[in-house]
């Protein structure tokens, strides 16, 4: 008995030692993850940062005769190919709104071409030795600039890469998600509230709920081939538009919702309901002025983690036609509309190399945004996080 | 109502005694009448053929053994058992002259004249003001600013929770201690003005103070509603009760006065369990 302890220990030795590899393989696959997210992440801005820069060049635009015909007689000729060509598309519209500029000159900054801007950043492009030099020349004059990129959040897409803006994206994303969060939430909520509330533990019930669970498991394609057949083929919601991609992600969403909102349900106390019906409420009355005011943060929690996830999906909406080129932001929830993912696919499918930073940009704003979605997600959670 | 002094045929309940040992009529008059009361949870019986009357204005305690039924009893009276899906209940509960379990009672409206305090304070997580008014609101009773507020400020001052709280009306209910929040479940139940209150274990969570202070008001409150209290403690059925009911086993094994319950038990097992000897 005297060499128990002894004993113990020497078999504790070995335990101790387990758990301490045990420790260290978990930490390295924390390490490994972590250093592959800082990888991913320097990468895309390292790639995607540049977008947010534009070179600009300032020109003299001569408002001449010629130019309210040909804008392109409107600068000098050796800067004609070094600026956008949208520059001199416009003057002569510019000419006939505004009769007052024929005969005058201006000094303006506008935006540079493409190829000068990537030239600038260093990447290769086609342009001959002298341009370069021209380009050179003008740096140091101080004529050519890298400014903001203010044009990249302004407007929609173009084949034009100095052009090409994600603003056409973003509004159809707003306008996709409104259509999500009006069908997914309160149909989410009813129904949980139906299943949580309400329904009877039987059969039935219990068959729903294995199948909403089956939802949230299904590839999200298929939602989108779902969406194809019953809302483009069977009711003839317009293709490529908001409404389409919203319902088809809101049948994305719907389980989630369903999901996040029955555990909130379920997480508000028993007695709180007990309470409520002790003074005579109606059962609705239970959920409508006890229940739901409570589970309210875990369901908007939920629902913002459901759109965010929502957000970020491409797959289905290439099937139901989002996947278009959209130069102008779409007013209206019927006409065609594409998506932030859905931009950044078309531009990584683009030849043009300008179109690789646009792409990592793309990244860049639809992560911004999907990150403080679920900030926001957590703020509201801890917010409102109450103990009773 | 029906009846001064109830019918209590031998033959269907030997074991209740008749409370007929008071000689003040106004507090025999029956608010709630069992017959042959028989629930089941699933197969398993948990009461079993109770016979009880209960009197308005008198406090009458449920006393027995953990399990014996007690809660499941006092759920009957307001129908909170119909909350649990496995419940299959057989029997009679009449409410002044009317079956509560009859298919076009509503349970709502029962609710509204049966109120229930439970074991565990369950203040709702809103303001104290608004655990107090809520109910009232929703039932119509009061509509008005001015008239919420009086109301809440009179059953407060029933509940005898006013003078700690005036100051803080608008802090969550929560925020009080055990024995407040219990209070405010009392104020919360006396506002809509129901004809009884079920109290399961009131004091049970509280410490000595804040239970003497329950037991007074359980006093008073008798004044105006019918009281129907569980408790585990024998002093506090002496003290508080006019009657008393011993349940076992699903059975209620005597009910009588509780000074003629308390001083000569008829059943040896009442005796047993009052004196401490039980299990
Ligand atoms: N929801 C329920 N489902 C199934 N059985 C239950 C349920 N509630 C109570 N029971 C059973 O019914 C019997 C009586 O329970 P009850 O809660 O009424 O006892 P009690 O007298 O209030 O006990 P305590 O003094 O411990 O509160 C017990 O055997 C219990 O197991
Ligand atoms: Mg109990």
């Amino acid at each position: 008995m005297s060499d128990s302890y002894d004993q113990i220990s020497q078999q504790l030795k070995g335990r101790h030692r387990k758990s301490t590899r045990l420790k260290y393989i978990s930490m390295s696959a924390l390490a490994l993850a972590a250093a592959f997210l800082l990888i991913f992440f320097a990468d895309m801005l390292s790639k995607g940062l540049p977008a947010f820069q534009q070179a600009m060049i300032n020109i003299e635009i001569n408002y001449t005769e010629d130019a309210s015909t040909n804008g392109r007689a409107a600068v000098d000729r050796d800067f004609s190919t070094l600026i956008s060509r949208s520059v001199v598309r416009v003057i002569p519209l510019q000419m006939r709104n505004d009769p007052s500029l024929l005969g005058t000159t201006q000094n303006r900054w506008v935006l540079a071409d493409g190829s000068v801007d990537q030239y600038l950043k260093g990447n290769r492009v086609r342009l001959d030795d002298e341009e370069m030099a021209r380009i050179d020349r003008l740096v140091e004059e101080g004529k050519v600039e890298m400014q903001f990129n203010s044009g990249f959040f302004s407007r929609g897409d173009s084949k034009m890469p100095e052009l090409a803006g994600i603003l056409s994206a973003v509004v159809g994303t707003v306008m996709t998600m409104i259509v999500t969060l009006a069908i997914a939430f309160p149909i989410g909520v009813m129904t949980a509230v139906y299943l949580e509330e309400f329904a009877p533990d039987n059969r039935l019930t219990q068959l729903v709920e294995i199948n909403i669970n089956n939802l949230a498991a299904i590839p999200s394609i298929l939602f989108g081939l779902l969406g194809l057949a019953i809302f483009i083929n069977f009711f003839g919601v317009p293709r490529s538009s908001p409404l389409v991609g919203g319902m088809t992600l809101a049948l994305m969403t719907l389980p989630v919702i369903i999901i996040s909102t029955r555990t909130a349900l379920r997480s508000v106390p028993e007695s709180i309901r007990h309470a409520a019906f002790g003074v005579g409420c109606s059962r609705w009355q239970v959920v409508k002025d006890h229940v739901l005011p409570l589970a309210m943060p875990g369901i908007m929690t939920g629902s913002i983690i459901g759109l965010a996830q929502a957000m970020g999906e491409t797959a289905p909406l290439i099937i139901v036609g989002m996947v278009a080129f959209i130069p102008d932001v779409t007013a209206s929830f019927t006409e065609a509309a594409t998506v932030m993912p859905a931009q950044v696919f078309t531009w990584a499918g683009e030849p043009d190399r300008a179109f690789v930073e646009k792409t990592a940009g793309g990244i860049i704003v639809l992560l911004a945004v999907l990150i403080s979605l679920n900030a926001a997600a957590v703020l509201l959670r801890k917010k409102f996080e109450r103990r009773w | 109502m029906n009846s001064q002094v109830p019918e209590m045929s031998e033959q269907q309940s030997p074991a209740v005694g008749q409370p007929y040992t008071r000689n003040d009529q106004a507090c025999h008059d029956l608010s709630i009448r069992v017959r042959d009361l028989n629930l089941w949870y699933g197969k398993a019986q948990a009461l079993n053929g109770l016979n009880i009357d209960l009197f308005q204005k008198n406090v009458t305690a449920l006393i027995g053994p953990s399990g014996c039924g007690k809660s499941t009893f006092l759920r009957c009276l307001n129908r909170m058992n119909d909350l649990i899906p496995t419940v299959r209940i057989e029997g009679l509960v009449e409410m002044d002259g009317r079956d509560v379990n009859a298919p076009k009672m509503d349970e709502v409206a029962l609710r509204r004249r049966v109120g229930m305090v439970f074991q565990k304070p369950n203040p709702f997580p809103k303001s104290i003001f608004e655990n107090v008014a809520y109910a009232p609101r929703m039932h119509d009773i009061v509509s008005r600013k001015a008239e919420q507020e009086e109301l809440v400020e009179k059953a407060l001052r029933d509940a005898g929770l006013w003078n700690e709280v005036k100051d803080k009306l608008h802090e969550p209910g929560t925020s009080l201690s055990g024995g407040q929040q219990q209070r405010l479940c009392i104020a919360r139940a006396i506002a809509v003005q129901p004809d009884v209150i079920l109290m399961d274990e009131p004091t049970s969570a509280l410490d000595p103070i804040s239970t003497a202070t329950i037991e007074d008001l359980m006093d008073k409150l008798k004044e105006k509603f019918t009281i129907i209290t569980v408790t585990h403690n024998m002093q506090q059925a002496a003290r508080v009760a006019d009657y008393t009911a011993f349940f076992h086993l699903g059975e209620i094994i005597e009910y009588n006065d509780t000074k003629v319950m308390f001083s000569t038990p008829a059943q040896k097992k009442t005796e047993d369990y009052i004196s401490g000897r039980y299990g």
